[in-house]
């Protein structure tokens, strides 16, 4: 029989440190895409709730903790990450999986947010981008998913073969705003 | 240049992919004749004023939406998800 | 010279630089042009036209005359405002548009052939002989004429570009933009605070004006020092806001010093798009020259300038200064100077009813007729009722009013409004949704008055954002009012300057009315006035004043020209930051990448997907070596190709079968669980739009692949009909491109290969061509198809991408061992060239399905996107142009893509063309070279000879026209 390594999307680029700033792989465990069929979002909200914790994030959020989360994902989409999903949960929803799909990246630090505005429109500002808060965006031309996790901590997802460049971009704006500081 | 998204709110219109006018909502049916097709495919207003065109929120939440925009003053007026006005039946 | 005791610079900190070859001396919070003045350097470049020596006019980004080069080599940066350029160490700057040197000039001969060079001369004498313009004339007026010039080389130069949101973006940091801010920013609104200028104070550095007791320029600094601390407000100077746009989005050029810009990692500057809720466009006003005989020597100065110089850099411009204006301006002009020690010979006013109490010679009623000096100003003519009187000057400072800086509030196309009482435009009340102008930007011309209009609009910004207000506290200021009387030129001889930057004068803009370009905007295009980097910030209106006299009109009724961004210029390096290499594009890189490139081979991109072309050889000298090696080992043993790159959509739900079958024009519903089926999609015009494979995995669970490039597309599609036209169907729609890392093993040892790594073998009666389901590698749960785009019996194996890398070189090590190996794009295409498979290079858009042969995919039973498109008369004439193999036949055995086929013996012309080549390639398979392309009713005409021609490439064959399916026509190897 084979033995097939695994290899994660952005091993061998990072960690990157530029200063206080610190760019990381996440390893989220499972993803796995939800999308409610017609009618029944409710339902899927309490399927979740009973087989993983959390109920269906509302649009732009982030529910659940550390381990077992739920990120809204876009219209009539939910990615669960960390366990891997409740078979039940495909009686409500269309199920994907997404865990080979996307790099993951933790970008924490003072002025990680700065780091963004270098890349993407969205409006990070802490008012308007609370913690929990996350987005469907560009970031650097390339469609992500931008979470805050902290008051400066960032998770950025994209797809797993734009991972170099994500990191090559997230770098060079590290370097940008820590040569400000 | 930024635009109203009915799921994300407003945003930058670089994540938006325009795609022309309301009108293909009204996807005539099979047999409607060559001149409802002809219409359909290819009639299109080019009014100063108010207009409704068809945007994708690709970078964003991937719905499709409807924008009631003013091409004069640049001024949009409104925005619907297309499922919805399509639900609705009436794109005009 | 410095005057002693004045200025805001660091006189304990001494910086040396070097202006055109020679070395001085300045102080840290100088400019280049401040610097200059205080070495006493009163030219410093020459005119864009006559070559007239020309000198430092204005203190801000509207200086037209001393445009210098900065740097050399890669960082050369042309036509950069001495006025603007701060100074430091080792600054390096030169004069331009001279040659050989700045005081002598061989082009000044221009200035003595000025009465031939006037408005309209190119237009009127580069005429004849018609072939000349491009070869003598064009270079020849491009080399006298111009600015600056660009090194060539790559810009070293790293610009950045960020975005940034607010409540209330805050234009200008004077007195208004102050006070504006202030006020937003305690109601509570998030408040950018953006100001060109290196300090906040705007106005306020240049005079000696107090607030609440306060000298201008500390209260500017304290309150910017307050506004800092606000952790909701943002103060950006060195920003200059370029353009307002859409729906609050602002465009702006942040500058960094150089100390900064040098820092490892940094940028030397950031193009930001600000996006804010409100505005408060306090940008101030810029003071105008007045147009009078010989007004453009160096030492000729505005009069507010003279006052910067003095007050803000402790620099005075002259010696002996003669001040002249048409409003109080100038006064205060002379005031400072006569306060500061410097001679003022003469304040010229030439409203008739003006008084002075200065100690200084004072003329009502007067005017500046003419000026003189070879070099620089020598002595200036005054004339009045009572005659002419020569005065020995080397500075005049001169005021003609000022003129509200309206043109962010007039980039959506309003136009500004006339104001016959302060003699300027003013902005118009809701140009702009959202911005208010206020202070001198909106006429408000006394301190007082601009920190009141200050402290009202951010109040005004901050109540339409929902913020608490209470009253506003408005600091004491003088609040003189704003007397003017019009004066725009001086009647007499000689050439009187309206643009300096582009050299137009009164006598253009009146000749241009002569001879009936009397629109605005047809005066500015003959006679280019305001067409220079400066866009006319001090000269438009003046000009615009010439133009209402010479054809009878009022100023308002002449209106002006379009303002349109950017506000001051802006590298092109600055507003593409961020796009280039892979901030243009993407890089999309297989999990294969690594060990493609190990094995040396060369990347080709696909959309943004880079794929191997080939994999080379020790021995192989050229690509089609490699190819044809791999061609040959698809066909007689086993290759692996990544085909992770073409897209893969989940599309689930009760109603998936319908959906599927509303997109494909063939029946997906009736597909059984375990089959895979081809799939052509069409757009609704009815000509095609994709291909690719439709897998049902489960009951309510199907996968579609879709070609690389087309993905996106695809996708979008997909959500439209289904969001837009069917909402009722309820099927849901995911990408798994990504999800799964997926290869194509091809060969009559496919099964072989891919049964050495299953943990269950397959067999052909179970697992058929087009079947597909779920397998097992290594405990691993995989997906396995068994589809072809080769040709051989194949199979493609999906994997979890993290598992990607590890099975492509298992895949491969195991495929060499069997005589197989890695292949690449060119051998893919040549396969797929040789059974006939289209790719978007024959349904490129303008192809149908009838084109290609599958009209009887269009499945009678249903309605699909396209069908009744399809089926217009047009789109199914059987002389339109169908998919046809070629082979050539004669002397010649090329085929070239691109090229066009004609019947033998017809001249080679577009009315006698009868299609076109889409793909080619050498065939290894078949021995020799072969095409696929459209020609005219091509499926009736096989067997015929046709010419292929391709001019661009010199190729003339004769070729035989073909089946396009040239191997295994009956699939057996598909299927063995």
């Amino acid at each position: 029989m084979v033995d097939l390594k695994t290899k994660t999307p952005c091993a061998g680029l990072v960690p990157v440190r530029v200063g206080p700033l610190s760019l990381v792989e996440d390893a989220p465990g499972h993803m796995t895409a939800l999308a409610p069929y017609l009618g029944q979002d409710a339902a899927l909200s309490e399927a979740l709730k009973a087989a993983h914790g959390m109920a269906a994030p509302g649009v732009g959020r982030m529910s659940g903790k550390r381990g077992a989360r739920a990120l809204w994902f876009g219209q009539r989409m939910i990615l669960l990450m960390g366990p891997a999903p409740d078979a039940g949960l495909a009686e409500f929803a269309a199920l994907s999986d997404q865990s080979d799909g996307w790099a993951v990246l933790h970008l924490e630090g003072r002025g990680a947010g700065d780091v963004l505005a270098h890349m993407t429109p969205l409006d990070l500002r802490p008012t308007q981008f609370k913690r929990g808060h996350s987005a469907r965006s560009e970031c650097a031309h390339m469609p992500a998913s931008i979470t805050r996790l902290g008051d400066e901590a960032f998770q950025i997802m994209v797809f797993r073969s734009m991972a170099a460049t994500l990191v090559h971009e997230l770098k060079t704006a590290m370097g940008r705003v820590v040569a400000l500081q | 240049m930024r635009l109203p998204c009915p799921i994300c709110g407003e945003r930058d219109r670089r994540e938006f992919t325009y795609s022309g006018a309301a009108v293909a909502l009204e996807r005539p049916g099979a047999e409607a004749g060559s001149e409802a097709w002809d219409d359909y495919l290819h009639n299109r207003d080019n009014p100063a004023g108010v207009t409704r065109d068809l945007w994708y929120h690709e970078q964003g939440c991937a719905a499709w939406i409807v924008m009631t925009r003013n091409t004069a003053t640049h001024e949009v007026l409104g925005a619907a998800l297309a499922s919805e006005a399509r639900r609705a039946g009436s794109t005009s | 010279m410095r005057i002693e005791g004045k200025g805001l610079v660091e006189r304990r900190t001494p910086i040396g630089f070097t202006f055109d070859g020679a070395r001085y001396q300045g102080f840290e919070g100088d400019t280049l042009a401040s610097a200059l003045l205080a070495n006493g350097v009163r030219m410093v470049g020459r005119s864009f036209k006559y070559h007239r020596p020309r000198g430092v006019m204005t203190a801000g980004s509207e200086e037209p005359n001393a445009l210098v080069t900065v740097g050399f080599g890669a960082a050369q940066e042309p036509n950069l405002r001495a006025t603007t350029v701060e100074l430091r160490e080792g600054l390096w700057a030169r004069s331009q548009n001279r040659w050989p040197s700045l005081g002598f000039d061989l082009l000044a001969v221009n200035d003595l052939a000025a009465p031939f060079l006037g408005a309209g001369f190119y237009y009127k004498t580069f005429m004849w002989p018609r072939r000349f313009w491009e070869r003598v004339y064009e270079p020849l007026i491009r080399r006298a004429a111009g600015l600056g010039a660009l090194s060539g080389a790559p810009d070293e130069d790293r610009y950045e570009r960020a975005f940034a949101h607010c409540d209330l973006l805050v234009i200008g940091a004077g007195p208004t933009g102050i006070m504006a801010a202030l006020s937003a920013a305690k109601a509570g609104a998030d408040v950018i605070l953006a100001d060109e200028d290196t300090l906040p104070g705007g106005r306020l550095l240049a005079e000696t004006i107090e607030i609440d007791g306060v000298p201008g320029a500390i209260w500017a600094k304290e309150m910017a020092a307050e506004l800092a601390a606000m952790p909701n407000v943002r103060v950006m100077t060195r920003t200059a806001i370029t353009g307002a746009y859409d729906q609050g989005t602002y465009g702006a050029l942040e500058t960094r010093p150089h100390a900064v810009a040098r820092r490892p990692g940094a940028a030397c500057g950031t193009f930001w798009r600000i996006v804010a809720r409100r505005s408060v466009l306090a940008a101030g006003a810029l003071e105008r020259p007045i147009a009078f005989a010989n007004n453009d020597r160096p030492g000729v100065m505005m009069a507010g300038a003279v006052r910067a110089y003095v007050n803000r850099w402790g620099v005075t411009p002259g010696q002996s200064v003669v001040v002249f204006g048409n409003n109080d301006s100038a006064h205060r002009t002379a005031a400072d100077l006569d306060e500061a020690g410097v001679h003022v010979a003469a304040l010229v006013d030439s409203r008739h009813y003006a008084t002075c109490d200065l100690d200084v010679p004072f003329y009502s009623g007067t005017q500046v007729c003419d000026t003189q000096g070879r070099r620089a100003l020598e002595s200036v003519t005054l004339c009045s009722a009572k005659g002419e009187e020569r005065l020995r000057a080397d500075c005049l400072a001169v005021s003609g009013g000022w003129n509200p800086s309206v043109h962010l509030a007039c980039h959506m196309n309003a136009r500004p409004v006339w104001n016959a009482d302060l003699l300027a435009f003013l902005p118009p009340r809701d140009a702009l949704p959202g911005m208010v102008a206020a202070g001198a930007a909106a006429g408000d011309f006394s301190t007082h008055a601009c920190l009141r209009g200050g402290a009202q609009a951010g109040q005004e910004a901050a109540r339409a954002l929902g913020f608490k207000v209470g009253a506003p506290a408005v600091p004491m200021a003088e609040d003189a009012p704003y007397d003017i009387f019009p004066l725009w030129q001086v009647p007499g001889r000689g050439r009187a300057w309206l643009d300096f930057q582009n050299d137009v004068t009164v006598k253009d803009v009146e000749q241009a009315a002569a001879e009936n370009f009397r629109s605005v905007e047809h005066m500015k295009r003959y006679t280019t006035q305001g067409m220079a980097p400066d866009q006319g910030k001090n000269s438009n209106v003046a000009a615009l004043a010439v133009l209402a006299d010479a054809t009878g009109r009022g100023i308002p009724e002449t209106g002006t020209t379009t303002f349109r961004p950017p506000y001051v210029p802006v590298p092109i390096a600055a507003m593409g930051a961020g796009g280039s290499g892979r901030g243009f594009a993407p890089e999309r890189l297989a999990t294969s990448h690594a060990e493609t490139r190990q094995r040396g081979a060369p990347m080709i991109e696909a959309g943004l997907w880079h794929r191997p072309s080939y994999f080379p050889q020790s021995g192989e000298t050229n690509w089609r070596q490699s190819c044809d090696r791999e061609v040959n080992m698809v066909r007689r043993a086993v290759g692996v190709c990544d085909v992770t790159t073409l897209g893969k959509i989940d599309v689930q739900g009760p109603d998936a079968g319908a959906f599927l079958d509303f997109v494909y024009t063939n029946m997906m519903s009736t597909l059984a669980v375990g089959r895979v089926r081809y799939g052509l999609m069409l757009r609704e015009d009815g000509h095609v739009m994709d291909d690719g494979t439709c897998a049902r995995l489960g009951a309510r669970h199907y996968v579609l692949t879709t070609t690389t490039a087309a993905a996106g597309q695809v996708m979008r599609h997909l959500e439209f009909v289904h969001q837009a036209l069917r909402p009722d169907l309820d099927v849901r729609l995911a990408s798994v491109t990504e999800s799964w890392a997926q290869f194509a093993v091809a060969g009559p040892k496919s099964r072989e290969l891919v049964n050495g790594l299953l943990d269950k073998p397959i067999e052909d009666a179970s697992f058929p061509y087009m079947a597909c389901g779920t397998a097992s590698i290594g405990g691993i749960g995989a997906r396995l198809f068994r589809i072809s785009f080769s040709g051989e019996h194949a199979y493609e194996i999906a994997v979890p991408a993290r598992y990607g890398a590890a099975l492509f070189s298992e895949l491969v090590a195991r495929a060499e061992a069997m005589e197989g190996g890695a292949y690449g794009m060119e051998a893919l295409n040549v396969l797929r060239i040789e059974k006939g498979f289209i790719t978007h290079a024959e349904i490129h858009g303008r192809t149908t399905a009838f084109d290609i042969g599958m009209q009887r995919m269009i499945s009678p039973k249903k309605d699909c996107i396209g069908k009744a498109a399809a089926a217009r008369p047009g789109l199914l004439d059987e002389d339109r142009e169908q998919l046809v193999a070629l082979k050539p036949v004669g002397a010649v055995k090329e085929i070239l893509a691109g090229a066009h086929l004609f019947n033998a013996g017809d001249p080679a012309t577009s009315a006698d063309d009868q299609g076109y080549v889409t793909s080619a390639c050498y065939s290894p398979t078949l021995g020799h070279v072969i095409g696929l392309g459209f020609l005219k009713a091509g499926r009736a005409r096989i067997g015929e000879k046709v010419r292929m021609l391709d001019h661009l490439r010199g190729s003339d064959t004769l070729c035989e026209v073909l089946d396009p399916v040239q191997f295994d026509k009956d699939g057996g190897r598909l299927r063995g």
